[in-house]
Protein backbone atom coordinates (compact mmCIF):
# COMPACT_ATOMS: atom_id res chain seq x y z
CA UNK A 1 0.00 0.00 0.00
CA UNK A 2 1.33 3.43 -0.93
CA UNK A 3 1.39 6.64 1.03
CA UNK A 4 -0.51 9.93 0.78
CA UNK A 5 1.35 13.20 0.21
CA UNK A 6 1.31 14.04 3.93
CA UNK A 7 2.53 10.55 4.86
CA UNK A 8 5.39 10.81 2.34
CA UNK A 9 6.61 14.11 3.77
CA UNK A 10 6.26 12.96 7.37
CA UNK A 11 8.05 9.66 6.70
CA UNK A 12 11.05 11.48 5.23
CA UNK A 13 11.16 13.94 8.13
CA UNK A 14 10.96 11.09 10.62
CA UNK A 15 13.72 9.17 8.85
CA UNK A 16 11.38 6.24 8.20
CA UNK A 17 10.64 4.19 5.08
CA UNK A 18 6.93 4.53 5.66
CA UNK A 19 4.41 5.77 8.19
CA UNK A 20 0.78 4.88 8.81
CA UNK A 21 -2.15 6.93 10.13
CA UNK A 22 -2.23 6.87 13.93
CA UNK A 23 1.50 6.21 14.25
CA UNK A 24 3.38 8.53 16.65
CA UNK A 25 6.55 9.89 15.09
CA UNK A 26 9.31 12.37 15.86
CA UNK A 27 9.54 14.59 12.81
CA UNK A 28 12.38 16.94 12.00
CA UNK A 29 11.11 20.40 11.04
CA UNK A 30 12.49 22.76 8.39
CA UNK A 31 11.03 25.93 9.91
CA UNK A 32 9.42 26.94 13.20
CA UNK A 33 7.18 30.02 13.17
CA UNK A 34 5.80 32.19 15.95
CA UNK A 35 4.19 35.62 16.33
CA UNK A 36 4.52 38.00 19.25
CA UNK A 37 1.64 36.41 21.17
CA UNK A 38 2.62 32.76 20.77
CA UNK A 39 6.37 33.49 20.96
CA UNK A 40 6.05 35.32 24.27
CA UNK A 41 4.63 32.19 25.90
CA UNK A 42 7.12 29.91 24.07
CA UNK A 43 10.08 32.01 25.24
CA UNK A 44 8.90 31.70 28.86
CA UNK A 45 8.57 27.92 28.46
CA UNK A 46 12.02 27.67 26.85
CA UNK A 47 13.58 29.61 29.74
CA UNK A 48 12.11 27.09 32.18
CA UNK A 49 13.63 24.05 30.46
CA UNK A 50 16.95 22.94 31.86
CA UNK A 51 19.80 23.08 29.36
CA UNK A 52 17.78 24.87 26.68
CA UNK A 53 19.87 27.99 26.14
CA UNK A 54 19.85 28.12 22.34
CA UNK A 55 17.37 27.51 19.54
CA UNK A 56 18.24 24.46 17.44
CA UNK A 57 19.09 26.52 14.35
CA UNK A 58 18.76 30.34 14.18
CA UNK A 59 18.24 30.14 10.40
CA UNK A 60 15.17 27.90 10.79
CA UNK A 61 13.12 30.09 13.09
CA UNK A 62 10.77 32.81 11.81
CA UNK A 63 9.39 35.42 14.22
CA UNK A 64 6.78 37.83 12.89
CA UNK A 65 5.12 40.73 14.70
CA UNK A 66 1.57 40.75 13.39
CA UNK A 67 -1.21 40.35 15.96
CA UNK A 68 -1.44 43.57 17.97
CA UNK A 69 0.51 45.75 15.51
CA UNK A 70 1.44 48.55 15.62
CA UNK A 71 1.39 47.90 19.37
CA UNK A 72 -2.09 48.45 20.75
CA UNK A 73 -0.95 49.23 24.28
CA UNK A 74 2.03 48.87 26.62
CA UNK A 75 1.23 45.22 27.32
CA UNK A 76 1.27 44.38 23.59
CA UNK A 77 4.43 46.42 23.11
CA UNK A 78 6.08 44.43 25.88
CA UNK A 79 5.27 41.13 24.15
CA UNK A 80 6.69 42.43 20.86
CA UNK A 81 9.79 43.66 22.68
CA UNK A 82 10.24 40.30 24.35
CA UNK A 83 10.21 38.59 20.93
CA UNK A 84 12.56 41.15 19.41
CA UNK A 85 15.04 40.78 22.29
CA UNK A 86 14.86 36.99 21.94
CA UNK A 87 15.46 37.23 18.18
CA UNK A 88 18.55 39.34 18.82
CA UNK A 89 19.87 37.14 21.63
CA UNK A 90 19.45 33.97 19.55
CA UNK A 91 20.58 35.54 16.23
CA UNK A 92 17.26 34.53 14.65
CA UNK A 93 17.68 35.27 10.96
CA UNK A 94 14.05 35.69 9.96
CA UNK A 95 12.68 38.33 12.33
CA UNK A 96 10.06 40.70 10.91
CA UNK A 97 9.34 43.93 12.73
CA UNK A 98 6.34 46.12 11.98
CA UNK A 99 6.76 47.77 8.58
CA UNK A 100 9.07 45.06 7.28
CA UNK A 101 6.84 42.02 7.24
CA UNK A 102 3.10 41.78 7.69
CA UNK A 103 0.87 38.80 8.46
CA UNK A 104 3.08 35.76 9.12
CA UNK A 105 1.27 33.43 6.69
CA UNK A 106 1.44 36.01 3.90
CA UNK A 107 5.07 36.91 4.56
CA UNK A 108 6.70 33.48 4.75
CA UNK A 109 5.72 32.21 1.27
CA UNK A 110 6.54 35.65 -0.20
CA UNK A 111 9.99 35.55 1.36
CA UNK A 112 10.81 32.10 -0.02
CA UNK A 113 10.80 30.49 3.41
CA UNK A 114 8.38 27.75 2.37
CA UNK A 115 9.14 25.11 -0.28
CA UNK A 116 7.46 21.89 -1.44
CA UNK A 117 8.13 18.79 0.64
CA UNK A 118 9.14 20.75 3.73
CA UNK A 119 7.70 20.37 7.24
CA UNK A 120 6.75 23.53 9.11
CA UNK A 121 5.19 24.05 12.52
CA UNK A 122 3.90 27.39 13.75
CA UNK A 123 2.43 28.92 16.86
CA UNK A 124 -0.70 29.94 15.02
CA UNK A 125 -3.56 27.74 13.86
CA UNK A 126 -3.42 29.12 10.30
CA UNK A 127 0.08 27.72 9.78
CA UNK A 128 -1.76 25.16 7.62
CA UNK A 129 -1.72 27.90 4.92
CA UNK A 130 1.70 26.70 3.72
CA UNK A 131 0.24 23.43 2.45
CA UNK A 132 -0.65 25.48 -0.63
CA UNK A 133 2.98 25.07 -1.73
CA UNK A 134 3.10 21.30 -1.18
CA UNK A 135 4.58 21.47 2.31
CA UNK A 136 3.34 19.78 5.48
CA UNK A 137 2.44 22.62 7.83
CA UNK A 138 0.45 22.61 11.05
CA UNK A 139 -0.39 24.94 13.93
CA UNK A 140 0.47 24.19 17.54
CA UNK A 141 0.38 25.89 20.92
CA UNK A 142 3.28 27.70 22.50
CA UNK A 143 4.68 24.85 24.61
CA UNK A 144 4.93 22.59 21.54
CA UNK A 145 6.55 25.47 19.65
CA UNK A 146 9.05 25.96 22.48
CA UNK A 147 9.96 22.27 22.16
CA UNK A 148 10.42 22.75 18.40
CA UNK A 149 12.59 25.87 18.97
CA UNK A 150 14.86 23.76 21.14
CA UNK A 151 14.85 20.36 19.45
CA UNK A 152 14.09 21.12 15.81
CA UNK A 153 11.63 18.27 15.92
CA UNK A 154 8.08 17.62 17.09
CA UNK A 155 6.13 14.55 18.06
CA UNK A 156 3.16 14.02 15.78
CA UNK A 157 0.40 11.53 15.28
CA UNK A 158 0.33 10.73 11.55
CA UNK A 159 -3.07 11.94 10.35
CA UNK A 160 -5.39 9.93 8.12
CA UNK A 161 -5.93 11.79 4.83
CA UNK A 162 -9.20 12.93 3.29
CA UNK A 163 -8.86 13.35 -0.48
CA UNK A 164 -11.07 15.99 -2.05
CA UNK A 165 -11.35 16.06 -5.84
CA UNK A 166 -12.78 19.20 -7.48
CA UNK A 167 -14.05 19.01 -11.05
CA UNK A 168 -15.51 21.64 -13.32
CA UNK A 169 -14.92 25.29 -14.05
CA UNK A 170 -15.58 28.11 -11.60
CA UNK A 171 -18.16 30.56 -12.92
CA UNK A 172 -17.66 34.29 -13.05
CA UNK A 173 -17.42 35.92 -9.60
CA UNK A 174 -16.87 32.52 -7.96
CA UNK A 175 -13.45 32.17 -6.30
CA UNK A 176 -11.26 29.84 -4.26
CA UNK A 177 -12.86 31.32 -1.13
CA UNK A 178 -16.31 30.19 -2.26
CA UNK A 179 -14.94 26.73 -3.04
CA UNK A 180 -13.44 26.42 0.43
CA UNK A 181 -16.47 27.80 2.25
CA UNK A 182 -18.60 25.25 0.43
CA UNK A 183 -16.12 22.50 1.38
CA UNK A 184 -16.17 23.49 5.07
CA UNK A 185 -19.97 23.65 5.00
CA UNK A 186 -20.01 20.13 3.63
CA UNK A 187 -17.38 18.67 6.00
CA UNK A 188 -18.53 20.56 9.13
CA UNK A 189 -16.22 22.31 11.58
CA UNK A 190 -15.08 19.04 13.09
CA UNK A 191 -15.44 17.01 9.89
CA UNK A 192 -11.70 16.74 9.35
CA UNK A 193 -10.47 16.80 12.96
CA UNK A 194 -7.04 15.11 13.27
CA UNK A 195 -6.99 14.58 9.47
CA UNK A 196 -4.97 15.86 6.55
CA UNK A 197 -6.94 17.27 3.62
CA UNK A 198 -5.33 16.61 0.22
CA UNK A 199 -6.76 18.87 -2.49
CA UNK A 200 -6.99 17.41 -6.00
CA UNK A 201 -8.64 17.85 -9.36
CA UNK A 202 -8.66 19.98 -12.49
CA UNK A 203 -10.43 22.89 -10.76
CA UNK A 204 -7.66 23.39 -8.21
CA UNK A 205 -4.97 22.72 -10.83
CA UNK A 206 -6.31 25.85 -12.54
CA UNK A 207 -6.17 27.94 -9.36
CA UNK A 208 -3.38 30.46 -8.82
CA UNK A 209 -1.00 30.02 -5.88
CA UNK A 210 -3.02 32.68 -4.05
CA UNK A 211 -6.24 30.71 -4.58
CA UNK A 212 -4.60 27.58 -3.19
CA UNK A 213 -3.32 29.61 -0.22
CA UNK A 214 -6.88 30.75 0.53
CA UNK A 215 -8.06 27.13 0.54
CA UNK A 216 -5.20 25.59 2.55
CA UNK A 217 -5.51 28.46 5.04
CA UNK A 218 -9.04 27.39 5.99
CA UNK A 219 -8.33 23.64 6.39
CA UNK A 220 -8.24 24.25 10.16
CA UNK A 221 -11.83 25.54 9.91
CA UNK A 222 -12.86 21.92 9.32
CA UNK A 223 -10.62 20.87 12.23
CA UNK A 224 -7.85 19.51 9.97
CA UNK A 225 -4.25 19.14 11.04
CA UNK A 226 -3.08 20.28 7.62
CA UNK A 227 -4.35 20.99 4.12
CA UNK A 228 -2.06 20.23 1.19
CA UNK A 229 -1.79 20.60 -2.58
CA UNK A 230 0.65 18.81 -4.88
CA UNK A 231 3.36 21.14 -6.11
CA UNK A 232 3.12 21.70 -9.88
CA UNK A 233 4.90 23.91 -12.42
CA UNK A 234 3.15 26.99 -10.98
CA UNK A 235 4.36 26.13 -7.48
CA UNK A 236 7.92 25.48 -8.60
CA UNK A 237 8.01 28.77 -10.52
CA UNK A 238 6.63 30.67 -7.49
CA UNK A 239 9.18 29.15 -5.11
CA UNK A 240 12.14 29.39 -7.51
CA UNK A 241 11.55 33.14 -7.88
CA UNK A 242 12.11 33.43 -4.15
CA UNK A 243 14.77 30.93 -3.09
CA UNK A 244 17.63 28.88 -4.48
CA UNK A 245 17.33 26.37 -1.61
CA UNK A 246 17.14 22.67 -2.55
CA UNK A 247 13.79 20.95 -1.94
CA UNK A 248 12.20 17.59 -2.65
CA UNK A 249 8.86 17.51 -4.44
CA UNK A 250 6.82 14.59 -3.10
CA UNK A 251 3.76 12.99 -4.71
CA UNK A 252 1.07 10.78 -3.23
CA UNK A 253 1.34 7.19 -4.45
CA UNK A 254 -1.31 5.96 -6.85
CA UNK A 255 -2.34 3.28 -4.37
CA UNK A 256 -2.30 5.53 -1.29
CA UNK A 257 -4.96 4.75 1.30
CA UNK A 258 -7.37 7.58 2.05
CA UNK A 259 -9.79 7.75 4.95
CA UNK A 260 -12.33 8.88 2.37
CA UNK A 261 -12.54 10.46 -1.05
CA UNK A 262 -14.95 13.33 -1.64
CA UNK A 263 -15.86 14.48 -5.17
CA UNK A 264 -17.10 18.02 -5.67
CA UNK A 265 -18.53 19.33 -8.94
CA UNK A 266 -18.09 23.10 -9.11
CA UNK A 267 -19.81 23.90 -12.41
CA UNK A 268 -22.94 25.19 -10.69
CA UNK A 269 -21.27 26.61 -7.59
CA UNK A 270 -22.47 30.07 -6.59
CA UNK A 271 -20.71 32.58 -4.33
CA UNK A 272 -20.92 31.25 -0.77
CA UNK A 273 -21.41 32.94 2.60
CA UNK A 274 -20.65 31.55 6.07
CA UNK A 275 -23.37 32.93 8.34
CA UNK A 276 -23.03 33.56 12.09
CA UNK A 277 -21.61 31.97 14.24
CA UNK A 278 -19.58 29.10 12.78
CA UNK A 279 -17.53 28.83 9.56
CA UNK A 280 -19.53 25.76 8.50
CA UNK A 281 -22.90 27.58 8.58
CA UNK A 282 -22.56 28.08 4.83
CA UNK A 283 -25.28 29.07 2.35
CA UNK A 284 -25.27 30.31 -1.22
CA UNK A 285 -25.42 34.05 -1.77
CA UNK A 286 -28.80 33.60 -3.48
CA UNK A 287 -30.24 32.05 -0.36
CA UNK A 288 -28.65 34.58 2.00
CA UNK A 289 -29.79 37.61 -0.02
CA UNK A 290 -33.46 36.53 -0.04
CA UNK A 291 -33.74 38.92 2.88
CA UNK A 292 -31.95 42.23 3.33
CA UNK A 293 -28.94 41.95 5.63
CA UNK A 294 -27.64 45.50 6.17
CA UNK A 295 -24.02 45.84 7.24
CA UNK A 296 -22.07 48.14 9.55
CA UNK A 297 -18.62 47.05 8.40
CA UNK A 298 -16.93 45.26 5.53
CA UNK A 299 -13.45 43.95 6.19
CA UNK A 300 -11.03 42.97 3.43
CA UNK A 301 -7.72 41.39 4.34
CA UNK A 302 -6.19 38.64 6.55
CA UNK A 303 -4.05 35.57 5.87
CA UNK A 304 -7.04 34.18 3.92
CA UNK A 305 -7.67 37.03 1.49
CA UNK A 306 -5.13 39.80 2.03
CA UNK A 307 -3.22 39.19 -1.21
CA UNK A 308 -2.65 41.42 -4.23
CA UNK A 309 -5.04 39.35 -6.36
CA UNK A 310 -7.76 39.92 -3.77
CA UNK A 311 -7.16 43.67 -3.67
CA UNK A 312 -7.21 43.83 -7.49
CA UNK A 313 -10.67 42.25 -7.55
CA UNK A 314 -11.96 44.70 -4.94
CA UNK A 315 -10.35 47.74 -6.61
CA UNK A 316 -11.80 46.82 -10.00
CA UNK A 317 -15.29 46.72 -8.49
CA UNK A 318 -14.95 49.92 -6.44
CA UNK A 319 -13.08 52.01 -9.03
CA UNK A 320 -14.75 55.40 -9.50
CA UNK A 321 -17.56 54.52 -7.06
CA UNK A 322 -18.38 55.28 -3.45
CA UNK A 323 -19.15 52.78 -0.72
CA UNK A 324 -22.65 52.94 0.79
CA UNK A 325 -23.16 55.60 3.44
CA UNK A 326 -24.41 53.21 6.13
CA UNK A 327 -21.15 51.29 6.53
CA UNK A 328 -17.39 51.56 6.85
CA UNK A 329 -14.92 49.47 4.86
CA UNK A 330 -11.56 48.51 6.32
CA UNK A 331 -8.90 47.14 3.99
CA UNK A 332 -5.80 45.49 5.36
CA UNK A 333 -3.19 44.45 2.78
CA UNK A 334 -1.63 41.20 4.05
CA UNK A 335 1.99 42.26 3.99
CA UNK A 336 4.30 45.16 3.37
CA UNK A 337 5.04 43.74 -0.08
CA UNK A 338 1.31 43.51 -0.91
CA UNK A 339 0.82 47.05 0.39
CA UNK A 340 3.64 48.38 -1.81
CA UNK A 341 2.43 46.50 -4.88
CA UNK A 342 -1.09 47.84 -4.29
CA UNK A 343 0.35 51.34 -3.95
CA UNK A 344 2.26 51.00 -7.22
CA UNK A 345 -0.83 49.80 -9.06
CA UNK A 346 -2.89 52.69 -7.70
CA UNK A 347 -5.13 50.29 -5.79
CA UNK A 348 -4.73 52.05 -2.45
CA UNK A 349 -5.79 55.36 -4.00
CA UNK A 350 -8.79 53.71 -5.67
CA UNK A 351 -9.89 52.15 -2.39
CA UNK A 352 -9.32 55.28 -0.31
CA UNK A 353 -11.13 57.31 -2.97
CA UNK A 354 -14.15 55.02 -2.66
CA UNK A 355 -14.23 55.71 1.07
CA UNK A 356 -12.31 52.72 2.43
CA UNK A 357 -9.93 53.00 5.38
CA UNK A 358 -6.67 51.35 4.35
CA UNK A 359 -4.66 50.01 7.28
CA UNK A 360 -1.17 48.73 7.75
CA UNK A 361 -0.77 44.91 7.50
CA UNK A 362 -1.74 42.92 10.58
CA UNK A 363 -4.12 40.36 12.13
CA UNK A 364 -5.85 42.75 14.55
CA UNK A 365 -9.32 43.11 13.07
CA UNK A 366 -9.76 39.41 12.25
CA UNK A 367 -9.42 38.23 15.86
CA UNK A 368 -11.02 41.21 17.61
CA UNK A 369 -7.66 42.53 18.72
CA UNK A 370 -7.72 46.08 17.37
CA UNK A 371 -7.89 48.16 14.15
CA UNK A 372 -11.47 47.27 13.23
CA UNK A 373 -13.20 45.81 16.27
CA UNK A 374 -17.00 45.45 16.16
CA UNK A 375 -19.40 46.99 18.69
CA UNK A 376 -22.62 45.60 20.21
CA UNK A 377 -25.21 44.66 17.62
CA UNK A 378 -22.93 45.47 14.68
CA UNK A 379 -22.84 43.26 11.60
CA UNK A 380 -19.77 42.67 9.43
CA UNK A 381 -19.09 40.87 6.16
CA UNK A 382 -15.48 39.82 6.12
CA UNK A 383 -12.95 38.04 3.91
CA UNK A 384 -11.43 36.43 7.04
CA UNK A 385 -11.66 32.82 8.20
CA UNK A 386 -13.66 32.68 11.45
CA UNK A 387 -16.99 34.04 12.63
CA UNK A 388 -17.38 32.60 16.11
CA UNK A 389 -19.23 34.61 18.77
CA UNK A 390 -17.05 37.57 19.70
CA UNK A 391 -14.41 36.75 17.09
CA UNK A 392 -14.16 40.32 15.78
CA UNK A 393 -15.07 42.13 18.98
CA UNK A 394 -18.39 42.31 20.82
CA UNK A 395 -20.06 38.95 21.55
CA UNK A 396 -23.24 40.74 20.45
CA UNK A 397 -21.85 41.39 16.94
CA UNK A 398 -22.45 39.17 13.89
CA UNK A 399 -19.78 38.15 11.38
CA UNK A 400 -20.49 36.77 7.90
CA UNK A 401 -17.64 35.40 5.76
CA UNK A 402 -17.37 35.76 1.99
CA UNK A 403 -15.01 36.36 -0.91
CA UNK A 404 -13.37 39.72 -1.66
CA UNK A 405 -15.78 40.14 -4.61
CA UNK A 406 -18.83 39.54 -2.42
CA UNK A 407 -17.40 42.00 0.10
CA UNK A 408 -16.79 44.64 -2.60
CA UNK A 409 -20.33 44.26 -3.99
CA UNK A 410 -21.77 44.53 -0.50
CA UNK A 411 -19.64 47.60 0.27
CA UNK A 412 -21.34 49.38 -2.63
CA UNK A 413 -24.90 48.53 -1.62
CA UNK A 414 -24.54 48.54 2.17
CA UNK A 415 -26.05 45.07 2.52
CA UNK A 416 -24.96 41.54 1.66
CA UNK A 417 -25.03 41.46 -2.13
CA UNK A 418 -24.43 38.95 -4.91
CA UNK A 419 -21.25 40.09 -6.72
CA UNK A 420 -22.64 38.77 -10.02
CA UNK A 421 -25.38 41.41 -9.95
CA UNK A 422 -22.92 44.24 -9.34
CA UNK A 423 -20.53 43.04 -12.02
CA UNK A 424 -23.38 42.71 -14.54
CA UNK A 425 -25.17 46.01 -14.05
CA UNK A 426 -22.85 48.13 -11.95
CA UNK A 427 -24.11 50.04 -8.93
CA UNK B 1 -1.65 15.98 38.17
CA UNK B 2 -3.91 15.47 41.21
CA UNK B 3 -5.24 11.96 41.16
CA UNK B 4 -8.70 12.75 42.52
CA UNK B 5 -10.54 15.85 41.40
CA UNK B 6 -13.81 16.89 42.98
CA UNK B 7 -16.04 19.75 41.93
CA UNK B 8 -19.32 20.91 40.49
CA UNK B 9 -20.18 20.67 36.79
CA UNK B 10 -20.76 23.62 34.43
CA UNK B 11 -22.20 22.19 31.24
CA UNK B 12 -22.01 23.72 27.74
CA UNK B 13 -22.85 22.69 24.18
CA UNK B 14 -20.77 21.66 21.19
CA UNK B 15 -17.98 23.58 19.40
CA UNK B 16 -16.94 25.71 22.38
CA UNK B 17 -14.27 27.61 20.45
CA UNK B 18 -11.14 29.34 21.73
CA UNK B 19 -12.59 32.76 20.84
CA UNK B 20 -15.26 32.31 23.52
CA UNK B 21 -12.90 30.55 25.96
CA UNK B 22 -10.63 33.61 25.92
CA UNK B 23 -11.62 36.44 23.55
CA UNK B 24 -8.81 37.81 21.33
CA UNK B 25 -8.65 41.13 23.13
CA UNK B 26 -7.24 39.38 26.22
CA UNK B 27 -4.58 37.45 24.31
CA UNK B 28 -1.91 39.98 25.27
CA UNK B 29 -2.32 39.02 28.95
CA UNK B 30 0.21 36.59 30.39
CA UNK B 31 -0.75 36.17 34.06
CA UNK B 32 -2.90 33.01 34.45
CA UNK B 33 -4.97 34.61 37.23
CA UNK B 34 -5.73 37.66 35.04
CA UNK B 35 -6.60 35.42 32.10
CA UNK B 36 -8.73 33.34 34.46
CA UNK B 37 -10.97 36.35 35.20
CA UNK B 38 -12.10 36.18 31.55
CA UNK B 39 -12.36 32.40 31.13
CA UNK B 40 -15.35 31.47 28.95
CA UNK B 41 -16.36 35.15 28.88
CA UNK B 42 -17.61 35.00 25.30
CA UNK B 43 -19.99 32.16 26.10
CA UNK B 44 -20.87 32.60 29.77
CA UNK B 45 -19.65 35.94 31.20
CA UNK B 46 -20.64 34.79 34.70
CA UNK B 47 -18.54 31.60 34.66
CA UNK B 48 -15.43 33.11 36.26
CA UNK B 49 -17.58 34.75 38.94
CA UNK B 50 -19.89 31.83 39.64
CA UNK B 51 -17.44 28.94 39.57
CA UNK B 52 -15.55 27.73 42.62
CA UNK B 53 -11.95 26.54 42.29
CA UNK B 54 -12.05 22.83 41.60
CA UNK B 55 -15.17 23.00 39.42
CA UNK B 56 -15.29 21.04 36.18
CA UNK B 57 -16.30 22.20 32.70
CA UNK B 58 -18.41 19.67 30.80
CA UNK B 59 -19.12 20.11 27.08
CA UNK B 60 -20.33 18.36 23.97
CA UNK B 61 -18.17 17.64 20.87
CA UNK B 62 -15.17 19.57 19.46
CA UNK B 63 -14.25 21.51 22.60
CA UNK B 64 -11.53 24.12 21.97
CA UNK B 65 -11.86 24.42 18.20
CA UNK B 66 -10.35 27.40 16.38
CA UNK B 67 -7.18 29.25 17.28
CA UNK B 68 -3.98 27.69 18.66
CA UNK B 69 -3.85 30.17 21.56
CA UNK B 70 -2.39 28.36 24.53
CA UNK B 71 -3.91 31.03 26.76
CA UNK B 72 -7.28 29.22 26.27
CA UNK B 73 -6.45 26.26 28.55
CA UNK B 74 -4.29 28.60 30.70
CA UNK B 75 -7.34 30.85 31.28
CA UNK B 76 -9.52 27.89 32.28
CA UNK B 77 -6.84 26.62 34.64
CA UNK B 78 -6.11 30.14 35.90
CA UNK B 79 -9.77 30.52 36.88
CA UNK B 80 -9.43 27.38 38.99
CA UNK B 81 -11.09 24.92 36.61
CA UNK B 82 -9.94 21.45 37.70
CA UNK B 83 -10.70 19.59 34.47
CA UNK B 84 -12.66 19.58 31.22
CA UNK B 85 -14.80 16.61 30.26
CA UNK B 86 -16.05 16.66 26.66
CA UNK B 87 -17.36 14.25 24.04
CA UNK B 88 -14.36 15.21 21.88
CA UNK B 89 -11.65 17.87 21.66
CA UNK B 90 -10.16 19.87 18.79
CA UNK B 91 -6.59 18.70 18.26
CA UNK B 92 -4.54 21.82 19.07
CA UNK B 93 -6.50 22.43 22.29
CA UNK B 94 -6.01 18.78 23.25
CA UNK B 95 -2.22 19.06 23.01
CA UNK B 96 -2.17 22.47 24.69
CA UNK B 97 -4.27 21.32 27.64
CA UNK B 98 -1.98 18.36 28.29
CA UNK B 99 1.11 20.51 27.82
CA UNK B 100 0.06 23.11 30.40
CA UNK B 101 -1.38 20.57 32.83
CA UNK B 102 -5.14 21.07 32.48
CA UNK B 103 -6.64 17.58 32.88
CA UNK B 104 -9.02 16.67 30.06
CA UNK B 105 -11.24 13.64 29.63
CA UNK B 106 -13.17 12.33 26.66
CA UNK B 107 -16.44 10.58 27.50
CA UNK B 108 -19.72 10.62 25.61
CA UNK B 109 -21.61 8.85 28.39
CA UNK B 110 -20.31 11.20 31.08
CA UNK B 111 -21.37 14.28 29.13
CA UNK B 112 -24.80 12.80 28.41
CA UNK B 113 -25.26 11.87 32.06
CA UNK B 114 -24.08 15.11 33.70
CA UNK B 115 -26.10 18.28 34.28
CA UNK B 116 -24.92 21.69 35.45
CA UNK B 117 -24.64 21.68 39.23
CA UNK B 118 -23.92 17.94 39.57
CA UNK B 119 -21.08 17.17 41.94
CA UNK B 120 -18.38 15.11 40.23
CA UNK B 121 -15.38 13.15 41.34
CA UNK B 122 -12.79 12.29 38.70
CA UNK B 123 -10.11 9.68 39.21
CA UNK B 124 -7.55 10.89 36.70
CA UNK B 125 -5.42 7.76 36.85
CA UNK B 126 -8.26 5.32 36.36
CA UNK B 127 -10.06 7.65 33.93
CA UNK B 128 -13.37 7.33 35.77
CA UNK B 129 -15.94 10.01 36.47
CA UNK B 130 -18.37 9.57 39.37
CA UNK B 131 -21.50 11.67 39.44
CA UNK B 132 -22.06 12.03 43.18
CA UNK B 133 -25.35 13.86 42.70
CA UNK B 134 -26.86 11.12 40.54
CA UNK B 135 -25.01 8.12 41.96
CA UNK B 136 -23.73 7.07 38.53
CA UNK B 137 -20.26 6.60 37.12
CA UNK B 138 -18.74 6.80 33.66
CA UNK B 139 -15.54 5.73 31.94
CA UNK B 140 -13.32 8.16 30.00
CA UNK B 141 -11.48 7.14 26.83
CA UNK B 142 -7.93 6.10 27.70
CA UNK B 143 -5.12 8.29 26.40
CA UNK B 144 -3.03 6.75 23.61
CA UNK B 145 0.06 5.05 25.16
CA UNK B 146 2.48 7.76 23.99
CA UNK B 147 0.39 10.53 25.55
CA UNK B 148 -0.02 8.50 28.73
CA UNK B 149 3.79 8.24 28.97
CA UNK B 150 4.10 12.01 28.45
CA UNK B 151 1.57 12.66 31.21
CA UNK B 152 3.29 10.21 33.55
CA UNK B 153 6.67 11.81 32.86
CA UNK B 154 5.20 15.14 34.04
CA UNK B 155 4.36 16.73 30.69
CA UNK B 156 6.26 17.92 27.65
CA UNK B 157 9.01 19.81 29.51
CA UNK B 158 10.67 16.76 31.11
CA UNK B 159 10.30 14.99 27.74
CA UNK B 160 12.15 17.85 26.00
CA UNK B 161 14.86 17.85 28.68
CA UNK B 162 15.40 14.13 28.11
CA UNK B 163 15.48 14.48 24.28
CA UNK B 164 17.89 17.40 24.58
CA UNK B 165 20.21 15.36 26.79
CA UNK B 166 20.03 12.45 24.30
CA UNK B 167 20.89 14.78 21.41
CA UNK B 168 23.78 16.42 23.26
CA UNK B 169 25.26 13.06 24.20
CA UNK B 170 25.01 11.49 20.89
Amino acid sequence: MGMTLTEKILARHAGLERVEPGQIINARVDLVLANELSAAVSIGVMRSIAGADRVFDPEKIALVEDHFVPAKDAQSANLAKMMKDFAREQNVKHFYDVGRGGIEHVVLPEEGLIAPGEAIVGGDSHTCTFGALGAFATGMGSTDIAAAFILGEVWLRVPPTIKIVYRGKLREMVFAKDLMLQTIGMLGIDGATYCAIEFHGPTVDELSITGRITMANMAIEAGAKNGIFHADAKTIAYVRERTSREFVVERADGDAAYQRVVEIDVDRLEPQIACPHTPDNVRSVTEVTREDIPLDQVFIGSCTNGYIEDLRVVAAMLAGKKIASNLRVIVNPGSQAVWMQAAEEGILTTLAGAGCAVNTPGCGACFGGHMGTLGDGERCLSTTNRNYVGRMGSPKAEVYLGSPATCAASALTGKITDPRIVSAVGV
Amino acid sequence: MERRLRGFAHKYGKNVDTDVIIPGKYCNLVDPAELGKHALEGLDPEYAVRMKPGDIVVADTNFGCGSSREVAPIALKGAGTAAVIAKSFARIFYRNALNIGLPIFESVEAVDGIETGDELEVDSTAGTVRNLSKGTSYKAVAFPPFMQSLIEAGGLKPYVERRLAEKKSG
